[in-house]
């Protein structure tokens, strides 16, 4: 009755297996691996390395996109050191505005400016990580959610609308938004996790068609003016009640709110849920072999549909966090690209709950600090997200770092 | 023996690639001689060309459409563009990719100290509203909509300028020339998504089609907008162009033969479609299409917008210190909208129509007729 699909198995073993190697390279049944060799073949060392070069990529394409550094191509032969100094002028400027608006503005004119650009990297990373969060524990259960999106849309309508069409004192009106918000999510998941238990449906496709679902569903309910609760027909909602919004953690110039809490919090949960509890237990045995976990005894059908509940409640969940706190309003793009920018980080982050927060303040951070490049340097805002395709690209393929930088395979293992 | 065949094979295959790399860098060389011969300029050159206006900054953030759009934020930019080479001031430009990118952007303009801050479209509303209330001494403008509260009542700002256009009294004109150039007796109309500064395109077609009618005892049918209760078809965004290649094959199959998309990208869909059937003309908006699209054969007319001139005026203003809250709403009068010129159909347009045409603009200008729409500004 539980069937899985053939492809439902083997696209979520890439991410899974590569995981997996972090563990591998520290195992003491190597035969004494040197101090060296240890952290050379350590994964942590792979991901720093596809960081450099993701931002050393970026580098070639700032320079080639400046139009000063054109310029001086044009005359090379006659005055090469323009060429390189037009070089290191544009990168280093378009790099340091990046760290600028990503963690300290040493050219701001007051305090609160020079540490604002922390909190935005904080204040962006919220929704990053809560949904990478979600993709992360599908992967480490042998489930390849694409639906993120669509469960942060499906968050985002319910925590938006119990936000502002109840009225209800503060701090239960923020909880039970939040609250309806994590539903909103867990329903959109579950759908995709039931039909994949009960029917077999591959849960890529469901869950991509349940993003354009939840795309037009959202577009709907912006157009109809009971929805809306406003007069005016612009697809956007009546602001979220105060009382509903997640508290700020900094007085009010600052964006920093509760909800960067709850993708603290929500950290710890997965955390504890996959390698403390009974049921993750359970998650990470059907992720690694559902036959093997079948046969031990283990309802394979209720793991996927569980597992699908809580990614799409922590999907749900940033919807929550950025309807409720950041954003205070619908709005048709509510989700962004939120739901596979959250793919890139639970990759980055290895499918483990400290890595995939690690690499949603990561991924923040570069959001944050692209403003800022975009704004002051005229760098193009799409060099960002090469940067961070680099990246991704490089940490799903380790033996290619390894290549680059001649780096020994991690022992224990066996080279791949 | 077969070892030093296998040797040798190897030799030749590395000659080989020796050949290939010295190949390839000579190449590369004769590219870079070819390219990189120029003249370096002079060094003290870098000062020059300083204006009165270079301690001023004007800035501008788009909507999730990109400053490619063929559209309202590729005209805002060309406004600045030529703000910037008229007055020598100094600009700053973000393109927003989704809707949370707004307020930061809009933020980290006003940490660079930019004069005035423009945005694009509705959607940018409250990241400047809450931008101008923090920083009542900064100027910001908004294109395409009015100022609101929490309500989404309107509401005015010292510091902020809505930048509007009343399209429906140009497209009123566009209905009237379309009704009388059909030879199917049908012409439509769809739009992007369903927004005030869309449907507004719409509501003048209509009407102008009526008034045809009205003038002249015809039964012109107008598909695809109805005004009376506000609802009518959309391709659901302003980037997919297929979805446009479909509506209008779809009322290219219900005889429509004049169709006008106002949904910015997407109408380069329905031009596709109405180039494929014969005899199918289409009627752009914003831009003149003639001039800013490849269908110009098939573009009957455009219904313009003059964004780029409204933001042109705007900053120059700001720089002279003349700046003024009071709402920019352009209208026939004072051209800032308007009916493109006819071009390929210059000839095919009867005289007694474009006369009639031209006194039905005259009268909306003297207020004779009044074209309305629950959307005018």
């Amino acid at each position: 009755m539980t069937e899985t699909s053939p492809t439902g198995q083997t696209v979520p073993a890439a991410p899974v297996a590569a995981s997996g190697e972090g563990i591998g390279s520290g195992t003491p049944q190597a035969p004494r691996p040197t101090l060296l060799r240890d952290i050379m073949s350590g994964s942590w060392l792979v991901s720093v390395l596809s960081i450099a070069v993701g931002l050393l990529a970026g580098a070639v394409l700032i320079a080639a996109a400046d139009p000063d550094v054109q310029a001086t191509l044009s005359y090379f032969f006659s005055r090469p050191a323009d060429f390189f100094v037009a070089i290191w002028q544009t990168v280093s400027e378009a790099y340091l505005a990046l760290f600028r608006g990503a963690v300290f503005d040493w050219q701001a004119q007051s305090v609160q400016r020079a540490i604002r650009p922390l909190t935005e990297s904080l204040v962006a990373s919220t929704p990053l990580i809560l949904a990478g969060l979600g993709i992360a524990l599908g992967f480490r259960s042998g489930l390849f959610n694409i639906g993120g999106q669509g469960q942060v849309i499906l968050g985002a309508i319910f925590a938006g609308f119990f936000g502002y069409f109840l009225t209800l004192p503060a701090g239960v009106h923020m909880i039970i938004a939040v609250l309806a918000g994590i539903v909103g999510g867990a329903i959109w998941g579950g759908i995709a996790g039931y039909l994949k238990a009960r029917t077999g449906a591959n849960e890529v496709i469901v869950t991509i068609m349940l993003n354009s679902i939840a795309g037009y569903l959202i577009a709907y309910l912006l157009k109809q003016a009971w929805f809306r609760q406003t007069d005016s027909g612009n697809p956007q909602s009546r602001n979220v009640d105060d009382a509903a919004s997640l508290f700020p953690l900094l007085p009010d110039p600052f964006r920093l709110n509760a909800g960067f809490l709850l993708a603290v919090l929500a950290t710890i949960f997965v955390w504890w849920l996959l390698e403390r509890s009974t049921l993750g237990f359970e998650f990470r045995a059907v992720g690694e072999n559902p036959h093997a976990a079948r046969t031990a005894g283990i309802s394979v059908g209720r793991v996927t549909l569980i597992v699908m509940m809580i990614a799409g409640a922590l999907a749900g969940l940033a919807g929550a966090a950025q309807v409720l706190g950041t954003e205070q309003r619908l709005t048709m793009g509510i989700g962004g690209s939120l739901g596979f920018d959250a793919i890139t980080v639970a990759l980055l982050g290895r499918s483990r709950p400290v890595g995939t927060f690690l690499a949603g303040l990561l991924f923040g951070a570069f959001k944050a600090g692209g403003y800022t490049m975009q704004a002051q340097t005229g760098t193009p805002i799409d060099i960002i997200l090469v940067v961070q395709s680099v990246i991704v690209l490089l940490i799903a393929a380790p033996p290619l770092v390894r290549a680059i930088f001649r780096l020994p395979a991690p022992v224990g293992k066996g080279a791949r | 023996m077969r070892r030093a065949s296998r040797d040798s094979w190897k030799e030749s295959r590395q000659v080989k690639r020796k050949n290939l790399a010295s190949a390839t860098a000579l190449v590369a060389a004769s590219v870079l001689a070819l390219s990189a011969c120029g003249e370096a300029p002079e060094e003290s050159g870098s000062g020059g060309g300083e204006a009165e206006g270079a301690d001023y900054k004007a800035c501008i953030v788009s909507d999730a459409g990109g400053w490619e759009d063929k559209s309202f934020n590729e005209s805002a930019a060309r406004g600045l563009e030529q703000a910037v080479e008229d007055l020598g001031i100094e600009e700053a430009r973000a393109e927003s990719q989704s809707d949370s990118d707004f307020a930061p952007n809009v933020d980290s303009m006003v940490a660079q100290g930019c004069n005035i801050t423009m945005g694009v479209g509705f959607l940018l509303e409250s990241a400047l509203h809450e931008a101008a209330e923090a920083n009542p001494d900064l100027h910001f403008g908004i294109v395409d909509s009015t100022f609101s509260d929490a309500d989404g009542n309107v509401a005015e700002l010292e510091n902020g300028k809505p930048i509007i256009f009343n399209t429906a009294e140009a497209s009123f004109l566009a209905g009237y020339l379309a009704a009388g150039m059909t030879e199917t007796g049908t012409v439509a109309t769809f739009g992007g998504i369903q927004i005030p500064s869309v449907t507004i395109f719409m509501d003048g077609f209509v009407d102008g089609v009526e008034q045809y009618n009205e003038d002249n005892d015809e039964d012109v049918t107008a598909l695809g907008w109805n005004k009376d209760d506000q609802e009518g078809s959309f391709s659901g965004d302003f980037d997919n162009q297929s979805q446009g290649q479909a509506l209008t094959e779809q009322f290219i199959s219900q005889d429509a033969d004049i169709i006008m998309p106002v949904a910015g990208p997407v109408g380069l869909g329905a031009a596709s479609a109405a180039q494929e059937a014969e005899g199918t003309k289409i009627i752009w908006v914003d831009s003149d299409g003639y001039e800013s699209t490849d269908y110009g054969d098939i573009v009957l007319t455009s219904v313009m917008k003059q964004i780029a001139n409204a933001v042109e005026d705007t900053i120059a203003e700001d720089v002279n210190g003349n700046f003024s809250a009071e709402p920019y709403v352009g209208t026939l009068e004072n051209e800032g909208v308007g009916l493109a010129p006819y071009h390929d159909f210059e000839g095919d347009v009867p005289a007694e129509l474009d006369e009639r045409i031209q006194e039905l603009r005259e009268q909306i200008i003297s207020g004779e007729l009044t074209v309305e729409s629950p959307s005018t500004p």
